[in-house]
């Protein structure tokens, strides 16, 4: 990965290119190697120096001792004793069971949501294109502004949630937030929510390159509603879902902004997924080298899910 | 965009059939009838759940204008009388008005859109219109890198940028902004589908590879581009995690974190003012979703798939 040599030249005088490929050896036409390493170096450079320095670093990082007060000089390389404390540490193992609990509901619904919807709104219905908007809403909203009103909505005693529950005849009415049963939950119901409307859009999009061919042929076949939709609708939008569960699956495993603003991980430890934990570990109790190394176990886990996902689908996609 | 329908067979065949008979003109009738029961018979209960959708909004639009004391009220009024505007005077002209904050969230998001659109088309066109020694082994790079999450590189981020001084400024968001994997690959899935007859065609007449890019590939990638700079620039301005990280001083405050400032005596979230700034957070990004909704939607989609 040693850039060195073609990313030196940019500086070089630049009314040399013209008369160089008009002259030089070879194809006259083809332009010279430094112009594409030159058009690359902006980027590559930004994205060596803010992602992938970084990312070397959280790898470095895990198998250390540090804490922020020390400064540069008081890491201390501990080898793999980040990741023994963390084999044993109940806190992480009860924060990754929840997480696989919140994703595991949470994601396979919005996918399902947003598959729905999309045959839904794919098809003759009212008003189309302003209830595609409608579901898509929350996709472009900050995540404060959604957790915020969620919370107010979902408040136990005069939030809109329990009072419509309530003018229904619901004696019992959850707590929400303010219970360490019903707040991961009602996570759950907020990230379906915020998430549908993005999934049925991914898949109206891919819904719009339907084979059509197919569908007429089922249909000289005498194929009903629900033969068409099994042998050809879901087949050809298994990449789609598999794409869909990939991206959800990673987001709801390290995404903390929800948590960190409304429960802040309780009641207790209701809601502290690993994720927030790792978040904690990080930024509130300065153990970066720990932080780290839960950064990279959930990353590792959510890779080996990836990779099963994607294994288990193979086969099983339309092939044209 | 080309719709096509899971029941257009269904209605081509209907069409198609010849009415020769009595029968069969009934018979057609029938099916349009059927159809039209058909789209109410789903519309109907879609706009239902769509209405629910709504109301977490609805209820902030309609709190925002309600003093603290009527927010809770039962039963719930939607639509509040007198509507009290003094939520939205003291969010924007108040002693914490989220005024600088809208400001520091527009720099930000101004400089991250401009740096990406540069770069990334950049980026993008030297990968797709140029042969180079090594250009698809950093294509495997960033390939590889493009599933990593943010939320991983939080941590070193902090550190690096206290340790360039940077933390705690709007650089530390702007930077890493700037430089996007994911934007180099939407602009090189453009640039791959172009024809390369201009190029060559520009080049024989001696035009340099900057002229090239700039005269002719950049003109035709705008839309694409446009595309692009509305995807940076929602998740620029919607950005919550980053900036709870990287910043500590108030005056330095993105407008998603300022939004949790809005506090009453008590010290819980004052209901009426977290609206209002919620809604002023709002409105700029629906303004410019509702306008280039295609675009925006077009590019989501290509991130990922196709």
């Amino acid at each position: 990965m040693t850039l060195t040599p073609p990313l030196a030249p940019p500086a070089a005088p630049t009314p040399a290119p013209t008369t160089a490929t008009r002259t030089g050896r070879g194809n006259p036409s083809l332009p010279k190697p430094w112009i594409g390493w030159a058009f690359l170096a902006p980027n590559l450079l930004g994205v060596l120096a803010f992602t992938l320095i970084p990312l070397l670093s959280v790898v470095g990082l895990s198998f250390t001792s540090w804490n922020l007060v020390s400064g540069l000089e008081g890491i201390e390389f501990v080898g793999l004793q980040n990741f023994l404390d963390l084999a044993v540490d109940p806190g992480f193992w009860n924060a990754a069971l929840r997480t696989v609990v919140y994703a595991g509901i949470s994601v396979p619904l919005t996918v399902l949501g947003g598959l729905g919807l999309a045959l839904l709104l794919n098809g003759d219905v009212p008003g189309r294109a302003v209830l595609r908007v409608i579901f898509f809403l929350p996709y472009i909203v900050t995540v404060v502004a959604i957790g915020m009103v969620w919370l107010m909505i979902l408040n136990p005693s005069a939030g809109l949630v329990n009072q419509t529950l309530a003018a229904f005849g619901l004696q019992d009415v959850p707590g929400w937030f303010a219970s360490s049963h019903w707040a991961l939950p009602a996570l759950i119901l907020i990230a379906i929510w915020s998430g549908v409307g993005y999934a049925s859009m991914i898949y109206l999009s891919a819904l719009s390159d339907a084979p059509t061919q197919l569908y007429e042929a089922a249909e000289v076949d005498g194929a009903g509603a629900w033969t068409r939709f099994r042998t050809i609708t879901w087949p050809s939008l298994m990449p789609t879902t598999v794409f869909l569960l990939v991206t959800l699956f990673i987001g709801a495993s390290q995404g903390f902004g929800l948590i960190a603003l409304i429960t802040a991980g309780g009641p207790g430890d209701a809601t502290t997924v690993v994720s927030y934990y790792m978040y904690q570990n990080g930024f509130q109790f300065y153990r970066f080298g720990y932080a780290a190394a839960i950064g990279m176990a959930t990353f590792v886990g959510v890779l080996a899910l990836t990779v099963l996902t994607w294994r288990a689908q193979r086969g099983r996609t339309l092939h044209d | 965009m080309t719709e096509t329908t899971l029941d257009a067979p269904r209605r081509s065949a209907a069409s198609s059939a010849v009415p020769a008979t009595t029968d069969a003109a009934d018979r057609a009738r029938q099916r349009r009838r059927r159809r039209r029961t058909r789209r109410w018979a789903v519309g109907v209960p879609l706009w239902i759940l769509a209405i629910a959708f709504l109301a977490p909004f609805a209820w902030m639009l309609s709190t925002s204008f309600k003093n603290e004391l009527d927010a809770y009220a039962v039963p719930m009024e939607w639509i509040p009388s007198p509507a009290e505007l003094s939520n939205y005077t003291t969010v924007l002209f108040g002693e914490d008005s989220i005024l600088p904050a809208f400001a520091n969230s527009v720099f930000v998001a101004l400089l991250r859109v401009a740096g990406e659109l540069v770069t990334a088309t950049m980026a993008g066109y030297a990968f797709a219109r140029f042969t180079f020694k090594g250009r698809d082994k950093v294509f495997l790079l960033y390939l590889a890198t493009a599933i990593i999450p943010a939320q991983l590189l939080l941590v070193p981020r902090f550190i690096y940028f206290q340790q360039l001084g940077l933390y705690d400024t709007l650089w530390a968001l702007i930077l890493p902004g700037m430089f996007t994997v994911l934007g180099t690959f939407l602009m090189r899935q453009f640039f791959v589908a172009q024809p390369s007859e201009f190029a060559e065609a520009a080049r024989m007449d001696g035009a340099s590879e900057w002229r090239i890019f700039t005269r002719i590939y950049v003109p035709l990638a705008s839309p694409v581009m446009a595309a692009l700079g509305i995807l940076a620039f929602v998740w620029s301005w919607n950005d919550y995690e980053t900036p709870l990280v990287l910043i500590s001083s108030p005056e330095m405050y993105t407008l998603p974190l300022s939004l949790t400032s809005f506090t009453n005596e008590q010290g819980a979230l004052s209901p009426g003012l977290a609206m209002a700034a919620s809604v002023v957070t709002i409105v700029p990004v629906l303004v410019v979703f509702l306008l280039l909704q295609r675009r925006f939607v077009q590019a989501l989609t290509h991130t990922g798939i196709k």
